[in-house]
């Protein structure tokens, strides 16, 4: 029977390399995997992009990265309030793609669907348009908005069993559960590893086949 | 005669919205809105991160750091609440779906356009977040502001100088002075603050203002009577 569970966050990272795009979930601290955090940049990896909604804030989170200068670029909605990103961003050391938090998700979502992307009518007008094509549909201008996939996704749930399905705990779910339909290899933190059969099958928000790798978060 | 205070203004927004409305609170002097609601308050509110029917702030010690809201502090949920993911949460907004979003701003245009996500300064990272979403989502879109900037310059303008969130969006400004409606006959004074007269409102309003009907009488206390 397929058994998806890898031993650590160690494990959870292997085949990580130099300029592969990274998605990693969370909004704030809630359903951010920060075991997968450390491990990365444990790892010595570098010329990261990174696709996530906030560019950490100054504990044990993606400021971990800005500090270790593994990230070239990071596509997000809300980096403010990140010290050690708002550094290298004033020295040009890392690019900012600066997504409205509702087409970052939707970008992804597109990806993780197989779609070409979507149309948009968030950002008409604005600088958000900007070197966009535009289509009209039934007279309203709307923006092409481009899928994103990554290499690697990272993302926190509650419970995962063996095979891989996962739920999450409230406000935590945010992006998580659409980032884990995006990635090459998706990689899961959760708080218990349970036995298949054990979660309700109505609570299962990712399904397993989503998922290439689970880990228990070590206490 | 003193402007409104935060208290008071967000006090003053609560009472207008909508009985059994779903509403959204934007970050900042927004989210204070919630203080305001009486706790029968019919009013659902929603937040962008993935969750509807949002309760009061939780008691120190009973905080739950995976039940957060926009703002990323410690909220509850009320019965009936629910959680969903950020896409679901996102079709909610611009699908139409919420009755309200009550958003600052740095700016509105006599048109309705709002600026409120940078000042264009270099010097720090800017942040869109879930602000343009909301401007562009919610079937009415609301602001609360300081009438004018702390040197006495209108924030209410012919025309946005920071750049833009949403075109012709904001339906109704509540400010410190006034609650004004963004009408397709431009800028309508709707309440005026006690002891305020149109003429000093006007000289702190860059777009011309009018009047329909009878002024309502905003109070200190954030209560607007006839």
């Amino acid at each position: 029977m397929r058994n998806v569970v890898v031993k650590d966050a160690e494990a959870a990272v292997e085949g990580i390399k130099d300029g592969h795009t990274v998605m990693v979930g969370g909004f704030g601290g809630a359903g951010l995997p920060t075991g997968v955090i450390r491990a990365v940049l444990d790892k010595g990896v570098r010329d990261l992009v990174v696709i996530s909604n906030n560019a950490g804030s100054s504990g044990d989170d993606l400021s971990l990265w800005f500090g270790g200068r593994i990230v070239r670029k990071i596509i997000c909605s809300y980096p403010r309030n990140a010290q050690q990103f708002a550094e290298q961003y004033r020295t040009g050391a890392v690019e900012l793609e600066l997504v409205p938090q509702g087409t970052l998700v939707e970008r992804i979502r597109a990806g993780g669907a197989g779609l070409g992307g979507f149309l948009s009518p968030v950002g008409v007008g604005t600088v958000f348009a900007d070197g966009k094509e535009t289509v009209a549909v039934q007279g309203r201008e709307f923006i092409l908005e481009l899928p994103l996939r990554a290499d690697f996704t990272f993302v926190k749930g509650r419970l995962a069993d063996s095979l891989g399905n996962v739920t999450y705990n409230k406000t935590a779910r945010n992006h998580c559960a659409v980032m884990a339909t995006a990635g090459e290899t998706v990689a899961v933190e959760v708080d218990h590893i349970v036995e298949v059969g054990d979660l309700d099958p109505e609570t299962i928000v990712t399904p397993c086949i989503f998922v290439d790798r689970v880990y228990a978060r070590s206490r | 005669m003193r402007p409104l205070s935060r208290g008071a203004l967000a006090r003053m927004v609560a009472l207008h919205l909508p009985e059994d409305g779903f509403v959204n609170l934007g970050i900042g002097a927004p989210t204070h809105v919630a203080d305001y609601l009486p706790a029968d308050s019919g009013v659902m509110l929603h937040s962008e991160n993935g969750v509807l029917n949002v309760g009061p702030k939780p008691q120190d010690g009973q905080e739950d750091w995976d039940l957060i809201n926009a703002g990323k502090a410690p909220i509850s949920l009320k019965r009936g609440g629910s959680y969903f993911d950020s896409s679901l949460s996102f079709a909610m907004m611009r699908g139409g779906h919420l009755d309200v979003a009550v958003l600052g701003a740095f700016q509105v245009s006599k048109d309705g356009d709002l600026a409120n996500w940078t000042t264009g300064d270099n010097g720090s990272p800017p942040g869109i977040g879930g602000a343009i979403d909301l401007a562009v989502g919610a079937k009415s879109i609301w602001v609360m502001m300081d009438h004018a900037t702390k040197e006495g310059r209108p924030r209410i303008v012919e025309r946005c100088s920071y750049p833009l969130t949403a075109r012709k969006v904001v339906t109704r400004v509540f400010t410190s002075l006034a609650i004004l409606d963004i009408t397709e006959n431009g800028l309508v004074i709707h309440a005026l603050l006690e002891g305020m007269s149109v003429e000093v409102l006007q000289s702190l309003t860059g777009a011309p203002l009018s009047t329909a009907g009878a002024l309502r009488t905003m109070k200190q206390d954030g209560t607007v009577i006839a």
